[in-house]
């Protein structure tokens, strides 16, 4: 999809306007958290497995290439196919050749983030093929022709109201004198659209939640069971993935699994987590025939030796987003692409530039609370401060910020004069606030004042009390 | 009683220009626990705000002069999760690629508190002789809270304030939206996180919320004044002190 | 240059060497070869296999699993019939054709259709074996097979499994032990797919509110035979 990124401040004042997702964001921001809370309380070990699982992640890391060629190496001998795809363009030629190899008209697809980022639908639909998403929350944002606002759950931004609305504009060919009005209502009615599509699939195409080196299997996770069907049925399974996907063996698979679903849901583990290895074999009543795994860099490498490499643990598990009091306030679609929250700050820039997503990593508190419950200790907010750092050397900060740091870094670095106009500036606006004890407007403080008061100060300064103080003491 | 120390009061540059009185208030605590009280002329500003708008060289400019200005005292306290996480944490982490200054970085993070956990942890304080008869909640300032683990200690040295209720807060590790230069720069965002804590806040039925950060303090006041609320909000160490009869909670008219 | 060797060489780039080789390969090949086991929570590993059994019973219940505790498989069938009624399901169901389930004697419920294969669409009930159930987060691993087939699994509107109390473990490691002792080796030794299921087909992508029976079965039942003998209790 096109980033929005830059009208960051725009898109964050539609979702903190609307109803509709104050509504729906209210419900997401205590549930997740209250269900990861209890998750971990009730496994002792937790704490030690983020670190191990951080390990495992990093040992992967600075391993890649060689956890990549023996990955490849089980891949072929299971009889599957591995496609390395440099950037979007040449992952969507993969998948699209793949696809056409076999008169590919319908393909059913579980749901991936990175086939988001390398925009698959659109290039599908352009080439005749049209793509079903068959997650549900895919399903519902498919037919809105809108992008996911959250990693795990992509319609967590709508009530009932909105997808029954989507499902009565696109499912025409049912009794319009239906009653869809309840969660159940709507489930039934999905499972009953999407089960012939996943049985007339040319092609199925998952994501991966994890590549396992040691065997070259891709290991999918998802409660409904539709990236299963996507997978089973149809005569050709593509698994489409970013590189830093890959876990060296099964154990250490058992481990981040551990962690994934009880950061992302709260819950002990997911409905299914499947493990796949290749194509059907001899003998097997059902299964693809074919097994096509993409390797999608588009990025990744560069981050690998920089600033910027821990990011390559995260495990798209959304707690950080579950977590993040600015993505509970905004929204995912106010981030503009693909990945939003305290992951997505850190992500984008390292995609699509920081000159286009320069926002993100401005738009946090620093509050921390994403590092706290990332599963894999990645160090969010100090990656956003990088970010910050870059577009401060590369000048792409307001001439008048950049000014007026310099200024204050100036005087305080001068205490004596640093004092004397702290205790001016206090005496002013004490004098000013006194009456009311606050101002509801300020010169040059336009930013505050807007949303809140400003207190006045007590009308001197510590600095100047304390010399007094000193003094009559002598 | 612990053993006298020399400790070095970080005023930190909203307490110095907004509020003084949390300033004195952590001297008269920290020379009732012992400790001899010095104010370093030299100190202005911890250098957060450069640091968070990614301007390395101006925080490091500002750092070199705090690990000056603090050199030689048994501790450094400040009455302030934020700025002393910025000499704790941030510091050493500024000086990574200067092994001289990181020594120094790392010699200064380590004697250097957040006040209350300074109280409890350091100086065995457990009670407080001050009373206070009211309600209060208690906001937990995100860096004393993840940098720092201030946590329990506050909420100790409140249960030991006579006549003093406290009210746990929904949400109390939930970010005001302060921020620092976050404030300023998103303020419909900053705005809307403020609008949820203070509806926390109103909910506990508390008369005062306290914090130990002078910038959630700010936030919170403001926001508070804006709806026009009638909920207190002051610093801990003001009741802690026994301020709360001589001095105005924030943001409400002085009558000298 | 090829995309592979484009990557692999950025990668290499990025972390300041060229393709490992030699002891540094060694290493990092012996890492896998061992693939030790990492921390595993006591939940499971601490119990004797009796209370294994129990909480691999009490963690499926959790999530919607039925359970139902048979003597024998002589039991099955009665369990099934008694099941597919109180359910208000057609006596009918899909059966893998699995040599594990031969012993069962269908013939004492002649109104029960079984057929065996593959799921067809039409199928509202399958009956399967399963690998090993995993009691830390009371899941059931089953491995595809030429006798297993995986639409089995997902395709009918309820699955039944079938397990033998031995087959309960404590960890996923301990279901990875069995895939490994295979014969053969390698990956073209392993299943096609091994499915960990925790419980029905679910989704909370309206509004959080938990539905069963998203695109998977809405009802999971075990039947397990209670089949560990006293000198079987590990």
């Amino acid at each position: 999809m096109d980033p929005t990124s830059r009208a960051f401040i725009e898109n964050a004042h539609a979702g903190l306007a609307n109803p509709v997702l104050r509504r729906a964001l209210g419900i997401a921001g205590t549930g997740f958290p209250a269900r990861r809370a209890e998750a971990v309380a009730r496994l002792p070990e937790f704490e030690a497995l983020r670190d191990e699982g951080k390990a495992i992640k990093d040992h992967t890391i600075a391993h890649l290439d060689y956890y990549l060629e023996l990955y490849e190496k089980n891949v072929t001998a299971a009889g599957g196919v591995v496609h390395w795809a440099r950037d979007a363009a040449e992952a969507r030629a993969a998948v699209l050749d793949i696809c056409r190899s076999v008169d590919a008209r319908i393909v059913t697809k579980g749901k991936s983030m990175v086939a988001e980022e390398i925009a698959l639908n659109d290039h599908l639909e352009r080439n005749g093929i049209t793509p079903v998403e068959t997650d549900l929350g895919e399903y519902i944002i498919q037919l809105r022709r809108e992008p996911p606002s959250h990693i795990i759950a992509p319609a967590i931004h709508l009530m009932k109201e909105q997808v029954e609305e989507a499902f009565r504009a696109a499912h025409a060919d049912l009794d319009p004198a239906r009653i869809i009005a309840e969660a159940p209502q709507l489930c039934a009615e999905a499972r009953a659209i999407l089960r012939p599509q996943f049985l007339a699939a040319d092609v199925g195409i998952t994501g991966a939640n994890f590549l396992i080196a040691e065997t070259g299997s891709s290991i999918i996770v998802t409660n409904e069971g539709n990236g299963d069907l996507t997978q089973t049925l149809p005569k050709v399974h593509i698994v489409i993935a970013s590189l830093e996907k890959i876990v060296p063996t099964l154990e250490d698979a058992a481990t981040l699994l551990r962690l994934l679903a009880r950061s992302a849901t709260g819950q002990e583990f997911s409905s299914y987590t499947t493990m796949s290895t290749g194509p059907r074999r001899p003998g097997d009543l059902d299964g693809p025939e074919q097994y096509h795994v993409v390797l999608v860099d588009n990025g990744r490498s560069a981050m690998i030796g920089g600033e910027f490499q821990e990011m390559l643990r995260c495990l798209r598990c959304a707690a950080c987003l579950n977590h993040c009091p600015v993505y509970t306030a905004i929204g995912g679609h106010a981030y503009g692409w693909v990945y939003p929250g305290p992951m997505g700050a850190v992500l984008t820039p390292a995609l699509i530039g920081v000159a286009e997503a320069g926002h993100l990593a401005n738009a946090s508190s620093f509050c921390g609370r994403c590092e706290s419950v990332c599963p894999v200790k990645i160090p969010l907010p100090n990656m956003m401060r990088h970010w910050r750092e870059r577009q401060f050397t590369q000048r792409q900060v307001a001439p008048t910020y950049r000014g007026g740091l310099e200024l204050w870094t100036w005087v305080a670095r001068r205490p004596e004069l640093y004092h004397a106009l702290v205790e001016i500036k206090a005496r002013l606006l004490g004098w000013l606030g006194k009456s009311r004890g606050r101002f509801r407007a300020l010169p040059l403080a336009g930013g505050w004042t807007q949303v809140r008061d400003m207190p006045a100060p007590e009308g001197r300064s510590f600095h100047a009390l304390w010399a007094e103080r000193q003094r009559a003491k002598r | 009683m612990a053993e006298q120390v020399r400790v070095a009061l970080l005023v930190t540059c909203l307490v110095d220009l907004f509020r003084p009185s949390i300033g004195f208030a952590a001297v008269k605590l920290l020379e009732d626990a012992g400790c001899t009280v010095v104010v370093p002329r030299a100190q202005t500003c911890c250098g957060q705000p450069a640091y968070n708008s990614g301007d390395k060289n101006d925080a490091k400019a500002i750092a070199r002069q705090v690990i000056e200005a603090f050199a030689g005292f048994d501790y450094v306290v400040a009455p302030s999760g934020s700025c002393a996480g910025m000499v704790r944490v941030h510091y050493p982490e500024l000086f990574g690629d200067e092994p001289a200054m990181l020594a120094k970085a790392e010699e200064l993070a380590a004697r250097t508190w957040e006040l209350v956990s300074f109280l409890a942890d350091v100086r065995g304080v457990k009670n407080v002789s001050a009373s206070c008869v009211g309600s209060v909640t208690y906001h937990d300032s995100c860096s004393g809270l993840r940098e720092l683990r201030v946590k329990a200690q506050p909420r100790q040295l409140l249960a030991s304030v006579d006549g003093l209720t406290l009210k746990e807060l929904p949400g109390a590790e939930i970010c005001c939206g302060f921020g620092g230069t976050f404030a300023v720069k998103y303020p419909e965002i900053s705005g809307k996180m403020a609008s949820d804590k203070i509806a926390d806040i109103a909910a506990t039925g508390a008369d005062c919320v306290l914090a130990g950060d002078l910038g959630c303090l700010l936030q919170i006041a403001g926001r508070l004044s804006r709806a026009g609320s009638t909920i207190d909000t002051r610093h801990i160490a003001e009741v802690l002190a026994g301020m709360t009869e001589t001095v105005p909670p924030i943001g409400v008219p002085r009558k000298d | 240059m090829s995309a592979r060797d484009d990557i692999l060489g950025r990668i290499r780039n990025g972390l300041g060497r060229g393709a490992l080789t030699g002891d540094a390969a060694g290493k990092v090949a012996a890492r896998v070869a061992e693939h030790r086991r990492n921390l595993i929570p006591a939940r499971a590993t601490s119990l004797e296999q009796a209370a294994r059994i129990d909480f691999f019973v009490a963690m499926a219940e959790v999530v919607q699993t039925t359970v139902a505790r048979v003597s024998s498989a002589i039991d099955i069938p009665n369990e099934v019939a008694r099941y597919l009624a109180a359910e208000n399901l057609p006596a009918e169901l899909r059966m893998a054709p699995d040599a594990s389930l031969d012993a069962i004697p269908w013939s004492e419920r002649p109104l029960l259709n079984v057929r065996l294969g593959k799921a067809e669409p039409g199928d509202a009930v399958s009956l399967t074996p399963c690998l090993a159930a995993i009691a830390e987060t009371g899941t059931l691993m089953l491995v595809s097979g030429e006798a297993t087939p995986t639409t089995l699994n997902f395709l009918p509107d309820t699955h039944i499994v079938v397990l033998r109390a031995h087959q309960v473990v404590a960890s996923y490691e301990d279901g990875w032990d069995l895939l490994r002792q295979r014969p053969g080796g390698g990956p073209q030794a392993l299943p096609r797919v091994v499915n960990f299921i925790t419980g029905p087909s679910r989704t909370g992508d309206i509004e959080q509110k938990i539905e069963l029976g998203a695109h998977g079965p809405r009802r999971l039942h075990v039947i397990m035979v209670d089949d560990v003998a006293a000198d079987e209790r590990k």
